[in-house]
């Protein structure tokens, strides 16, 4: 089960390969196919991979890629949280 | 309109008027790289979005307060710094910044640049850097290292470039920082703790132009540049900043700089009326909110 995963705005990709270069994780490659301004995308290959870190979506200069927890991972960070603050009393 | 995509919104979402996206920037350029760490930033420092004020010059990084949801301003060029002196003089509880590139804070805007750092007005300055004149065609500017090749000098550049750290430092800015467009979080992390202080910040963020800079000077795209920056960039928080200047191929030092305490210009004017004028000098009452009636419909 993947942690987290990556949302692409295919229409506002510019194809400058930050997000693939830059993916710890390796989820990403540029796919053959075209977006309407004749750019290619990128697209995801490994979806099991993917951290939900949004690192992709730090570089990309077009606002274009995101990533995200999955919902699990989402609600165990919460827990740990509580737990945290709740130690601290 | 957030544009939604299944059930998540990009975090930068909620800060950019995306009705003009998709935005002008060349693919490969960095410009997008530093909004999305500044949103970070904005996010992480849980800032009141209503006290902020953001402005910028002109230039490609100047696009920037057009494309921001958030109280902008697009002004004349290199006066960027002025028009946002006079905004955090009128309201002294606005969080100012000023958001350009080197050659609007630096050539046309160098004057205001080094008065504001003097005076220490409570600005945090992000200066996305691409070592030459972008919008305008590929010049030479103040920033662009030795040797580099522009249209204006296209044998070569030869005049001595300026080093902005060393320059705000020795005109008193009390945080001086430098990142490139591959330091996504520690640009963030910078950009917050300049929030948290008072006075004249400066932070300095190389970014590639592959349409001009990387072209003329054959060194790749936009993706190039960025590998080039992981590679030669070498942290050095806390060094001299007479040694951080850049070259064409070498190494670049990035890190904080400077992180020291100075009397910012307004308690320093407070302090004086004081000392002169004892109990004459009122200060300014607190701005009242205007009364807003909608005419519309």
């Amino acid at each position: 089960m993947a942690k987290g995963r990556v949302s692409i705005v295919v229409e506002r990709c510019k194809a400058c390969g930050f997000c693939v270069e830059f993916c710890p994780t390796h989820v990403l490659e540029l796919s053959g196919a075209f977006n309407s301004k004749g750019y290619h995308p990128p697209h995801v290959v490994h979806p099991e991979k993917c951290s939900g870190c949004d690192l992709c979506g730090m570089y990309c200069p077009d606002f274009a890629i995101y990533g995200t927890k999955s919902a699990e991972v989402k609600s165990a960070n919460a827990a740990k949280d509580t737990n945290a603050a709740g130690g601290e009393k | 309109m957030l544009n939604v995509i299944d059930d998540t919104v990009n975090p930068v979402e909620p800060f950019l008027r995306t009705d003009r996206m998709p935005h002008i920037w060349c693919p490969g350029c960095g410009i997008g790289t530093t909004v999305n760490s500044f949103s970070r930033a904005l996010i992480d420092s849980k800032i009141d979005l209503d006290s902020l004020a953001l402005v910028s010059g002109i230039g490609c990084a100047g696009r920037v307060a057009g494309y921001v949801r958030l109280d902008s301003f697009h002004t004349t060029h290199g006066r960027a710094i002025p028009f946002a002196t006079g905004l955090k003089l009128a309201n002294p509880k606005l969080n100012v910044v000023v958001y350009s590139g080197d050659g609007d804070l630096s050539a046309i805007g160098g004057n205001h640049l080094i008065h504001a750092a003097r005076r220490n007005i409570d600005l945090k300055v992000i200066c996305v850097n691409n070592l030459i004149y972008a919008m305008t065609g590929g010049q030479t500017a103040p920033t662009t290292p030795g040797h580099a090749t522009t249209s204006t000098n296209p044998y070569g550049t030869f005049e001595p470039a300026f080093n902005l750290p060393h320059l705000v430092e020795a005109a008193g800015a009390v945080y001086v920082a430098r990142w490139t467009t591959f330091h996504v979080r520690q640009l963030a992390r910078s950009i917050s703790e300049a929030f948290q202080k008072k006075g004249f910040s400066f932070i300095e963020v190389i970014s590639p132009c592959p349409t001009l800079y990387q072209r003329r000077n054959k060194m790749g795209d936009g993706l190039d540049t960025m590998k080039y920056y992981k590679e030669k960039s070498k942290v050095k928080n806390g060094a001299p900043t007479s040694e951080v200047g850049l070259t064409l191929t070498g190494e670049i030092a990035v890190g904080k700089f400077v992180d020291r305490d100075r009397p910012d210009y307004q308690s320093m004017m407070r302090a004086q009326y004081v000392e002169s004028l004892g109990d004459r000098y009122v200060e300014m009452a607190d701005l009242e909110e205007p009364e807003m009636e909608c005419v519309c419909g």
